[in-house]
């Protein structure tokens, strides 16, 4: 079983990012660029699976800039086998990006695709459902752990309130979540291994793909900045201010 | 044109979240939009129906009651949406794990966009949502003929439960062959709901192990709080998935959220910092969370819990 890989350039997790003064966007002038966390957990699953021996082959794909194609090899350093960039500059909504990996699947007819749930940047939680739809696949998503067993996957999601496991029949979609698994860190000769995997550049009209959207941004704004409040020195105190000035416990 | 908000539900009660995604769907009513009907989908629902009937603002409750719905999985509830949604102008979920699961595919099978985690109601075609864990506010305008969207339900205060709508079932049925429901573990609590408290005490790494987290509970049955927990905590084993409060768990905005041993990491704070008093317990007086909290106790929060539960 093929096992087909989703990943997206994002900020850095640890980067506290700048509105632009003009307010039009945020400002990622000069700031330090990573895999989606979430997307790290997708590969880590999906090598997984191909050290399990279920799936035979792992192909990671990515839409976006040239430079997305630094997260494609370290998907590749990570143990995907091979890669597929469909290069844009625009800025790609979550609908788009879906009818993109539909174009994807179409040709690589995956057992299995893994994507993250969220990207730290737009917090839209979207594309792997979106995904499911277009292909008419069922999905797993926010998944804690995936159990493939013959033409089926089990995959247990988390949930408000804790966790569901749903069976799905194969091929299907799944998103990751947090829990899923720890991700490796590539190692020096992998990476190295991995700039001599094939790579192949595709672009959004080879699959017949509008990247518009008609959502349009119409500024962004910082949100209100929390000031820190006093230190208190002990529990009384603790207390009588969240009694007498908070007024918020009696 | 009408707006649809999809309820939400859980053990046979509607759940709390519905009454706020309403209040949503007021705003956008009043910026020009049509009538508000409530979906409601599952097996055995009906007293859930009644329940919605009774938030102030609803036209018309719609009831999808059948065994192809339980557990609201994600393929028959998109599906059902996509055959209603021809009759409203914006679909509304909450940005509950349900309406996460279920909304992009109904846009994608309406060929839309959708917009997650809606926390201001601008105009009937444009919207405010956190994107980067809520460090900047995105203004979206949507020129879509459809609106779906997901709402975050601690931006918008509940409408009332003092209406009385009409109630009609829905007829369609849809198939389900893909997916079914194995099992569920649910986290059995008498505590209020983590999204809907009105005090929420979590814990973090510095809860040192998962039997301290008991540590809070007292203190949580004085002020009838919900306990939440940081990312490192549950990651660790401390504490329950369902626990974590931040930007890819729980999004909270009690009156009171106190942090016990919690660093304050941004993904953190994307979950908390939208609560009226924050209160920060820590050894480190260094922790970014002291940065946020209005009132900060630096100090071994093994001395502090017993001594603040005694206090209250």
């Amino acid at each position: 079983m093929k096992v087909l890989v989703a990943v997206k350039r994002v900020i850095d997790y640890n980067v506290k990012i700048r509105v632009k003064p003009d307010h039009s966007d945020v400002d990622l002038t000069n700031v330090k660029m990573a895999m989606n966390p979430f997307c790290e957990i997708a590969v880590e699953e999906a090598v997984r699976l191909k050290e399990k021996g279920v799936a035979s082959e792992v192909v990671a794909v990515t839409v976006g800039p040239k430079a997305a194609q630094e997260q494609l090899r370290t998907a590749m350093a990570l143990g995907a086998d091979r890669a597929i960039h469909v290069q844009t500059d625009d800025k790609v909504e979550s609908l788009a990006v879906a009818k993109l990996l539909k174009g994807v699947i179409d040709e690589e007819q995956p057992g299995l695709v893994i994507l993250g749930k969220q990207a730290i940047d737009t917090d839209n939680n979207q594309t792997g459902q979106m995904l499911a739809a277009l292909a008419g696949m069922p999905q797993g998503t926010f998944a804690s752990e995936v159990d493939v067993q013959g033409e089926k996957v089990a995959v247990t999601r988390e949930i408000d309130g804790g966790l569901q496991t749903v069976e799905l029949s194969l091929p299907a979609i799944v998103t990751t979540d947090l829990r899923l698994n720890d991700p490796r860190y590539a190692k020096l000769p992998d990476i190295m291994k991995a700039k001599k995997k094939p790579l192949d550049v595709k672009t959004p009209e080879d699959y017949g793909v509008a990247t518009g959207s008609k959502v349009s941004l119409i500024k962004v704004e910082a949100p209100a900045e929390r000031k820190g409040g006093v230190k208190v020195g002990s529990v009384d105190e603790l207390v009588d201010k969240l009694k007498n000035e908070a007024k918020v416990i009696s | 044109m009408s707006i649809l908000v999809l309820a939400d539900h859980h053990d046979g009660q509607l759940a709390g979240t519905t009454a706020h995604v309403v209040a949503a769907a007021q705003e956008i009513a009043k910026a020009g939009g049509g009538d508000i009907d409530v979906l409601v989908a599952g097996e055995g629902v009906s007293a859930i129906a009644e329940a919605a009937a009774k938030l102030n603002g609803v036209s018309r409750v719609r009831v999808a009651d059948n065994a192809v719905y339980a557990h609201q999985l994600a393929e028959p509830l998109g599906a059902l949406l996509v055959e209603l949604a021809d009759d409203y102008s914006h679909v509304l979920s909450s940005a509950s794990t349900t309406g996460k699961n279920v909304m992009p595919r109904l846009a994608a099978l309406k060929d839309v966009s959708q917009l997650s985690d809606v926390i201001a109601v601008e105009g009937i075609d444009t919207f405010c949502r956190p994107i980067y864990a809520g460090n900047a506010i995105a203004t979206v305008k949507s020129d879509d003929a459809l609106k779906v969207m997901t709402v975050r339900s601690t931006a918008f205060d509940a409408v009332a439960a003092d209406g009385s709508a009409g109630i009609e079932s829905v007829d369609k049925v849809v198939d389900n062959t893909q997916s079914s429901f194995l099992k569920e573990e649910l986290a059995q609590s008498d505590r209020p709901e983590l999204g809907a408290a009105k005090v929420v005490i979590s814990g973090g790494r510095g809860m040192g192990n998962g039997e301290n987290f008991k540590l809070l509970d007292g203190i949580a049955d004085k002020l009838g709080a919900a306990i939440g927990a940081s990312r490192a905590a549950v990651d660790a084993g401390y504490a329950h998935n369902d626990m974590q409060v931040g930007q890819t768990g729980k999004i909270v905005a009690p009156d009171l959220y106190i942090a016990v041993g919690i660093s304050g990491a941004i993904q953190h704070l994307a979950g908390m910092k939208d609560s009226k008093v924050i209160v920060a317990i820590n050894q480190d007086e260094e922790a970014p969370i002291f940065q946020v909290a209005d009132y900060g106790l630096v100090g071994d929060l093994f001395e502090v819990l017993p001594e603040l539960e005694s206090k209250l």
